[in-house]
């Protein structure tokens, strides 16, 4: 599907959340600007969370508190793959949480298997391709 | 110079990249600052970081803390109290630190003092030689963090603003990639900018309301004004895109500063040593360059102003991902 502005990708990534349940990981792809973490966003709000969603690029991993479910917000637009250790830090962001992890290519085969797959493209000024596939 | 029985803060900060080590005094000066960064790593693999794993840290902080303690010409003796971040930051770079630092106050019998990282930041303005006193505006941007806060105390401080998607250290460092700049981004765009017309590109400012910023739409925008040009005509504008998309963050920055309306304005985190922002602000105090990018120094200030937990009773104490 497509869409037209930041709050219409929100209203998307709402609907993706209620769909989904504690140990479920969500991957978001896309390049600069496609809107990531604006999708995040939309579906943390809808999840319950107050605070202002950020992007994690420097800091990695954010964790929020919703209405009834952890949430992590992880970013490995930093790494070059996963190495063992790298995976035991990140770990604990994965247990009794519904992760989302952007730039999810570098974790591939060593991060837990997706229960969605977000990717976003760009589609001319302002309007997002958003393609959800279930796994 | 004070006596031998001058007491230091020994401080730690492991809570993301840098691993770092500090002594400082009870007056606030600065004896030691050492931090193992990982900045030209950074820069041989274009920002991305060969491995950001706990076991850097691991690896790290007990060299960082013998030569903080060397730089210093002190021992542990001379030492009362150890600081160490909490959070915010990733809990397992967090942990390290946090583990080094009860290990060495546990061994001493010495307090310890759990220290926020952000309030570590505003205190690398409390040391010596040019200590600023509260209250005052901070401005902190750093490549996590932008926040706008009302220092009231050494204790006491508000959040009246933060960003609402990236920060504004992410968007230099973004910006950056978009042109194909090196890294550190932030320090490539100052340099480029200096070379080029900062109204040639209208780039937006965000409509935020309230004290609140946002800098992705600014990100999405250089991305459209640069996506179109072939190669050859990219070189030829990058000095005004940088330009350009540096006025665009500044403004940004400093029109909700100017907002605030605060009597004083200080600027800390690793955007405050960006040229433009460093004029724009010209009666702002700054950190000095040395502290405004993650450094332990910070933290041992900090822990001058927060209440030490008394030995043992820290070693249950955990870290913490988010505020």
């Amino acid at each position: 599907m497509q869409t037209g502005s930041p709050e219409e990708t929100e209203a998307v990534a709402a609907e993706l959340a209620a769909r989904l349940h504690v140990g479920d990981v969500v991957s978001v792809s896309g390049e600069l600007g496609t809107g990531k973490t604006t999708f995040v966003r939309g579906a943390c709000t809808a999840l319950g969370v107050v605070e202002n969603v950020t992007s994690p690029t420097y800091t990695i991993g954010h964790r929020y508190h919703g209405n009834g479910a952890e949430i992590s917000h992880l970013d490995l637009y930093r790494f070059q793959g996963m190495s063992a250790a790298e995976w035991g830090d990140l770990e604990p962001y994965f247990d009794d949480a519904i992760a989302f992890v952007e730039w999810p290519e570098a974790g591939a085969g060593v991060l837990p298997s997706p229960r969605y797959t977000v990717l976003l493209r760009h589609a001319g000024e302002g309007r997002r391709d958003v393609m959800i596939t279930e796994c | 110079m004070e006596g031998p029985g001058s007491r230091l803060i020994l401080g730690i900060e492991t809570s993301c990249d840098e691993t770092a080590a500090a002594l400082v005094t009870e007056d606030g000066e600065l004896r030691a600052n050492v931090v193992a960064s990982q900045a030209d790593l950074h820069a041989q693999f274009g920002g991305v970081v060969p491995e950001v794993a706990s076991r850097r840290h691991l690896e790290l902080v007990g060299p960082v803390m013998r030569e903080a303690l060397d730089q210093a010409g002190a021992t542990l003796d001379d030492v009362d109290r150890v600081a160490v971040t909490q959070g915010p930051g990733l809990v397992g770079a967090l942990l390290v630190g946090l583990a080094a630092a009860k290990a060495v106050a546990w061994s001493r019998r010495l307090p310890l003092v759990p220290v926020d990282h952000l309030a570590g930041h505003v205190a690398s303005l409390y040391l010596q030689p040019d200590p600023v006193e509260p209250p005052f505006l901070c401005l902190l941007a750093s490549g996590g963090h932008t926040l706008l806060i009302d220092v009231h105390s050494h204790t006491e401080q508000t959040v009246l603003g933060t960003t609402r998607d990236d920060a504004a250290g992410e968007a230099f460092d973004k910006g950056a990639r978009l042109l194909g700049l090196g890294y550190p981004g932030g320090r490539e765009i100052d340099r480029l900018a200096r070379e080029g017309d900062p109204e040639a590109y209208d780039f937006p400012v965000a409509r935020v309301p309230g004290l609140d910023f946002s800098f992705s739409g600014l990100k999405t925008s250089l991305l459209y004004a640069t996506r179109d040009l072939t190669p050859d005509e990219l070189e030829e504008r990058k000095p005004d895109l940088a330009a350009s998309y540096q006025r665009a963050i500044v403004r940004a920055l400093v029109g909700k500063v100017r907002q605030a309306n605060a009597e004083r304005v200080a600027v800390v985190g690793g955007v405050a040593a960006n040229s433009e922002l460093r004029e724009a602000l010209a009666d702002a105090a700054l950190a000095p360059l040395a502290l405004t990018t993650d450094n332990a120094a910070m933290i041992a200030s900090a822990a001058r102003f927060v209440e030490p937990v008394p030995y043992p009773g820290y070693l249950g104490l955990d870290a913490y991902a988010s505020r």
